[in-house]
């Protein structure tokens, strides 16, 4: 192995960080490529906690419960085979980020979990209320060793501007370094780790600005397949703040925070109402449409919590609520509302985090593999690191069956030519318009007539735009015109996916859906689910 | 209510900077950061026509305090600019520049990978397995975005010294308290000559970092442990 056949890794947040680790603890060299440092990736901004079934908690808990509740989560659209993978293999994950010196909360020595929504026991293991910071800044450390060693080349401020793919297999990418404009051709396997698709709601998700959702929307129109777009995870409790929205860990209600509305001078704890004792700790697609449908401004509760938990486990969150709402939790009710926080759909892979594209593999939150229908709270940092450790096995795999990895990349780096220009402000606001349209249409409740209302909209303002309209635009458009289609295509309500038209879950519907560009136009299916 | 940014531009590493106003609505809340966003796409109005419309170049990512990206320099105070509000300012002119101890790229965008390849030089992770013991310290740690405020504002650092601030001393308060004895001598020797000898107490820091880190104690805990070799007993993890 020489470090002119280095894998590429395409995103430097968590699961890009455990594909690197990985691969270089494998012997391989490693090029990690990522528009910021890692340091500022989405991942720092994963709150509550990661799953493992570690039992610590007397409840007779096991991996074999943890995959039955990650199912149930996902109304049954996971690969059944992917998440007993991941709930068997989180225990050993949580232990060896405990040797690279990851700071869980911990009593006497041993691990404290808590309940998190979806989950039957408590299963969430964290790290005050900054559980993602904690885990990214863990991996950092693990991964900077290689990195001095040379084995991990890290290119930050470079983003993927373009793919070339040559009959479904990978020849090439080409990364734009943001500082010199320079742009440069890289050759070998590829791991795309670039997180969601929040970037195609700007402003609009608790999500970062670094990702922009062009990446994935590149990918789409370079003839990648993407699974169960249809799907996105409106989080029940985030606030508005400037910019963005913020998201109220769900900590606050597992630590026993509750949601209510005013009925008359009444509160109404409607959940509890509903769904008993632990209503408030229903999965995450039931909150946020029993919110949706009240038609009210919900409130959380928090005023009941054990004073203990204000000093460590709730800390930041406390913190963060008297400085961007000036209202103490403590004492005072928090107004909050739905808002996108993850997108279960993306790259469509097979149990190994294949691509379709030969060459090409994808891991973390930008790949559709774990989450089925909703994905559970506390899984995705779980999924994220696992994910990165399936992909750097597969490749090793891969190569080890002939899976080139090509020699002759230039070490120098040197620029080629290729076209590229960003969006321009006029460009910016059309992208705007469409987001505004996706978000109109791909709200908590759904039904045919909004959803066509906002394809036709945007297939119209698409097939105006002058023919000098920059590239990245139109495929941000054709990726958000697939996401519609396919939250057409599935006439029934599962999970994140509210159809009002269809309001009941159906058998017949128990399948993945596949969206992908063929002959120019956008063409949605559906798969029989591990049949990838 | 409106307010006017006196914002310093720069075309490049090489061409010499200019300032340019913009005057911009704002509501109670809207931060720096959100402002420049709306600059950027064309929103705000121009209130000279030296320079022809370009947007402005600035790192942002998380806009919650939690990633750094966004460490400018805001009426002379370095801050972040989603952690900064129009709001709170009494005077009707806003002055944003980028940080002065790292070289600027474009506009307010400036390169600090200075801070990351110090890390590395610094070796500063774990050889063998960490111990159970120093979670508290690590989470304290673990806390620090790496924004650079606290290098901006310290009269000491400077990037091409040895002293390498609280941004690299964060990260190694927290591989002081979890290694195991083995790696103890390396890492209190790159603590001293990193950190101890180069810092002078000013505590400028302190009140400066957005992530208001307990830096006292971080500085107190390392001293004892790479100085006077008071190391937390090693907690082997089953």
């Amino acid at each position: 192995m020489s470090v002119d056949q280095r894998i590429n890794i395409i995103g430097a947040g968590l699961s890009g960080l455990s594909a690197a680790y990985e691969i270089a603890r494998e012997g391989f060299f490693v090029r990690l490529i990522s528009v910021q440092p890692s340091e500022r990736a989405q991942s720092n901004l994963a709150e509550g906690g990661i799953n493992a079934a570690l039992d610590v908690s007397g409840e007779d808990d096991d991996p074999g419960q943890h995959m039955e509740d990650t199912m149930e989560c996902g109304c049954d659209l996971s690969d059944p085979l992917m998440v007993k993978g991941l709930c068997e293999k989180a225990p050993s994950i949580i232990r060896e980020l405990e040797k690279l010196g990851m700071p869980f909360h911990r009593n006497n020595g041993v691990i404290v979990q808590r309940f998190f929504g979806g989950q039957k026991k408590k299963r969430a293991t964290y790290s005050g209320s900054i559980t993602g910071k904690a885990l990214t800044s863990t991996m950092i450390d693990a991964v900077r060793r290689f990195e001095a060693e040379g084995r991990i080349e890290r290119l930050c401020s470079h983003f993927l501007i373009d793919i070339d793919v040559r009959e479904d297999v990978l020849h090439s990418v080409f990364v734009r370094n943001d500082y010199t404009n320079e742009i440069h051709e890289f050759f070998g396997p590829v791991i795309f780790c670039f997180g969601g698709m929040n970037g195609l709601f700007p402003g609009m998700t608790t999500g970062t600005y670094a990702n922009t959702g062009s990446a994935a929307a590149l990918l789409f129109s370079s003839g990648f397949s993407f699974s169960n777009l249809e799907f996105i995870q409106y989080h029940p409790t985030t606030i508005k703040i400037s910019g963005k929205r913020l998201l109220v860990s769900e900590a606050a209600r597992g630590e026993g925070g509750r949601l209510f509305y005013f009925e008359g001078n009444e509160k109404k704890y409607f959940l509890e109402e509903k769904y008993g004792e632990r209503g408030n700790l229903m999965p995450r697609d039931v909150v946020s449409r029993e919110i949706a449908f009240s038609k009210k401004e919900v409130f959380l509760d928090m005023t009941g919590v054990s004073p203990s938990k204000w000093g460590y486990e709730l800390k930041e969150l406390r913190e963060e609520l008297i400085y961007y709402l000036s209202k103490d939790p403590k004492t005072e009710y928090i107004p909050v509302a739905p808002g996108i926080h993850f997108f279960m759909g993306g790259l469509s892979v097979d149990r190994g985090h294949r691509t379709f594209v030969k060459g090409c593999y994808a891991a973390g939150e930008c790949a559709s593999a774990y989450h089925g229908a909703n994905r559970m709270g506390g899984n995705s940092l779980l999924a994220a690191i696992y994910s990165g450790i399936v992909a750097a096995k597969t490749i090793k795999e891969d190569i080890k069956n002939g899976l080139s990895l090509v020699e002759g990349n230039d070490p120098e780096n040197h620029p080629v030519s290729h076209e590229y220009r960003m969006m321009n402000v006029s460009e910016i606001s059309l992208d705007q318009k469409r987001a505004a349209i996706l978000s109109e249409a791909m709200g908590v409740i759904r039904d045919k007539g909004s959803l066509e209302d906002g394809g036709k909209k945007l297939f119209e303002l698409r097939s105006s735009l002058p023919g000098d309209i920059s590239k990245e635009l139109i495929q941000r458009f054709i990726l958000s015109e697939a996401m519609i289609k396919s939250a057409l295509q599935r006439k029934e309500s599962r999970g994140a996916h509210f159809r009002s038209d269809h309001p009941e879950r159906k058998e017949e519907y128990k399948k993945t859906s596949i969206a992908r560009i063929t002959d120019h136009n956008i063409i949605t299916s559906f798969e029989e689910i591990g049949r990838l | 209510m409106e307010k006017t940014l006196r914002i310093r531009r720069q075309e490049n590493p090489f061409s010499e900077a200019y300032f340019e106003e913009y005057s911009v609505p704002y509501d109670d809340n809207m931060t720096i950061a959100v402002a420049l966003l709306n600059l950027s796409e064309g929103q705000l109005k121009k209130k000279d026509e030296a320079h022809p419309f370009r947007p402005v170049a600035f790192d942002h990512s998380c806009h919650q305090k939690r990633c750094g990206a966004c460490a400018m320099v805001i009426n002379d105070r370095p801050s972040l600019a989603c952690d900064t509000r129009l709001s709170s300012f009494s005077e009707d002119l806003i002055k944003i520049e980028p940080l002065k101890k790292f070289p600027v790229i474009l506009d307010l965008l400036c390169d600090r990978s200075s801070v990351f390849e110090r890390l590395k030089d610094l070796k500063v992770w774990i050889e063998g397995e960490s111990g159970l013991q120093g979670e508290e310290i690590s989470y304290e740690a673990t806390r620090c975005i790496k924004c650079g405020l606290c290098l901006e504002i310290c009269p000491n650092f400077y990037r091409e010294g040895r002293f390498g601030g609280m941004a690299a001393m964060a990260e190694q308060a927290a591989l002081l308290a979890k290694i195991g004895p083995a790696q103890r001598k390396k890492a209190a020797d790159n603590y001293k000559r990193s950190v101890y000898e180069g810092c002078g107490k000013s505590l400028a820091c302190r009140d400066i970092c957005p992530a208001k880190l307990d830096i006292e104690e971080l500085l107190v805990r390392s001293n004892a442990a790479a100085l006077w070799k008071r190391w937390l007993k090693f907690q082997e993890i089953e």
